[in-house]
């Protein structure tokens, strides 16, 4: 009885270990998803019957595959349509094969098989929260209620939603590949959106109140590290990854005793995570030599300012001010044009500062609870204290957050009445 | 796989100048060309403007014959190509060379898998 349930456990270790990597080489031999994933469960069950009998294959993670490559094919016997899906896997050589002959599956396959699952989740053609949400569950293994959870959509509206991205990419003949060089920094760009989208969402959680979801921006940081390794030329993923371990350095300091959000000023500094800035700068570092620039290393340079600045008046305002405005360069949009109008006002002061807000762009994020806020700062610094609360009130109604809009009342009321 | 591209241009304001219609001429010309001499080529067309569209419905046994497209949109099908295509990105590759994608929007539409 007791061995019993240690081959049980054993298999269940081997499900966690290798189902996801499985998948991956399975979806990228029959560009199908759902098939992939229930071949990869239906090899487990046969594994759960077969292996306590007879005792476990010498290469575990070889015979699922195999075993659910197998029958995969038998699905597709079965239905009509999957004739020709067939002819194609037959020429990928995933032919049917004695389970125990099968050899032992090579490591840059398997970073292939990982990228292509990547590429395949964040393909452009499948709308952005489907893609979220695909990846989540696919490469993060976050179940599809706790995806569900994170983004405040009923379990069954986010089942719904993940069957049909699914089913797009078979049927749009969505591949399961690295892109080819030439298509390569296009579709890598849009890898990144997804992944950093994950990450915002956890770091800011546009609704609800919890502060950091934390599960969401580990995942976004281990997903960045998996592209890292299997793509180490490419500056922008460094970038990526160190603009993330910036922010994700300051997880412990962000938020203060009573669970209110405070600002970079206000934070304690000794406990943002120094290993991870540590991390971050190497890594920047690493993406700047390859003096290819791009939207995530300029905004991983600016996190990196603020970061290394040992006390709040130590930081490069100036630096971070040029930044945006290279970054306004090769990405403009009002947020990049307000955040350099704020470091212009503290590099020069506020009126300076309010200047620059006032000028191009900026005003179009009437809707942007940050914009009010910054303006809000400003005005209150010149003394002009009726307009500067009317501006955190404005800021207050627009904001999403709990704690960020109590944050913006409390600034409100310091201003008397 | 097969995929069916519908090239849609938009309703414009104005008349194209005879020069703007020329070269618009040459570059589908060109495309017309390139792809009809790839092996991605099944079949393509130009469409007749959607003023001379006519759409009928059948219910309950009587055709209800309307005039105009299906849809009144602001963007009309003015034409379609077949291509073979080992996937969504080689069928986009080849709809992003098509000059219609410049002009208006091409849907890319894979053909349903024979039962």
């Amino acid at each position: 009885m007791r061995a019993w349930a240690d081959v049980e456990e054993r298999i269940a270790r081997c499900f966690r270990d290798d189902a996801g990597r499985a998948v991956a080489a399975l979806a990228r031999a029959f560009g199908d998803l759902t098939l992939a994933e229930d071949a990869i469960q239906d090899a487990y069950v046969t594994a759960l019957e077969r292996w306590p009998r007879d005792g476990f294959p010498p290469q575990p993670s070889a015979w699922i595959l195999t075993t659910a490559r197998n029958r995969a094919i038998d699905r597709l016997r079965r239905e009509r349509v999957g004739r020709e899906k067939l002819e194609r896997v037959a020429r990928l050589d995933v032919a049917p094969q004695p389970p125990d002959a099968a050899p032992e599956t090579d490591m840059t396959q398997d970073v292939d098989d990982r990228l292509g699952l990547i590429f395949a989740c964040c393909h452009p053609a499948l709308g952005v929260e489907a893609r979220i949400a695909l990846t989540l569950r696919t490469l993060a293994g976050l179940t599809t209620e706790e995806i569900a959870d994170a983004f405040l959509t009923a379990h069954a509206t986010m089942a719904q939603r993940l069957v049909r991205v699914k089913r797009k990419i078979r049927d749009a003949g969505i591949r399961f590949d690295v892109p080819p060089p030439e298509r390569l920094e296009e579709r890598l760009d849009d890898v990144c959106t997804v992944v950093y989208l994950i990450f915002n969402e956890g770091y800011t959680a546009t609704s609800g109140d919890r502060l950091v979801r934390t599960e969401l921006c580990a995942e976004a940081i281990r997903l960045a590290r998996l592209l890292v390794a299997a793509l180490p030329d490419e500056p922008e993923l460094m970038g990526l990854l160190a603009l993330m371990l910036f922010h994700d350095s300051r997880r412990n300091a962000r938020a203060g005793a009573d669970g209110r959000m405070l600002t970079l000023r206000e934070q304690d500094r000794s406990v943002w995570d120094r290993a991870s800035i540590g991390e971050a700068n190497a890594l920047l570092e690493r993406a700047i030599a390859h003096r290819r620039t791009g939207v995530y290393q300029l905004q991983a340079a600016i996190a990196a300012l603020h970061a290394n600045a040992p006390a709040p008046d130590d930081v490069d305002w100036l630096g971070i001010a040029a930044l945006y405005g290279r970054l306004a360069e090769i990405a403009p949009s009002p947020v990049v044009a307000l955040n350099r109008a704020v470091a212009i006002a503290q590099a020069d002061g506020p009126a300076a500062g309010l200047a620059a807000m006032n000028a191009a762009g900026v005003t179009e994020l009437d809707g942007y609870h940050l914009y009010h806020a910054a303006r809000a700062d400003l005005l209150a610094q010149l003394g002009r204290r009726a307009e500067a609360r009317a501006a955190y009130v404005t800021a207050a109604g627009l904001a999403r957050n709990e704690r960020e809009a109590e944050f913006l009342h409390e600034r409100a009321a310091s201003l008397g009445s | 796989m097969q995929y069916m591209l519908l090239i849609y241009v938009p309703e414009s304001d104005r008349e194209p100048t005879a020069a703007e219609m020329e070269s618009r001429m040459a570059e589908f010309g060109a495309f017309s060309e390139r792809i009809q001499t790839s092996k991605a080529y099944v079949d393509g067309s130009r469409l007749a403007p959607a003023t001379s569209a006519t759409t009928v419905r059948v219910r309950d046994g009587r055709s209800v014959i309307t005039d105009g497209p299906f849809a009144e949109t602001k963007e009309w099908l003015g034409g379609y190509y077949t291509v073979e295509a080992a996937s969504l990105d080689d069928a986009l590759k080849i709809a992003t060379d098509c000059p219609g994608a410049k002009y208006g929007s091409i849907e890319i539409r894979p053909l349903a898998s024979m039962g």
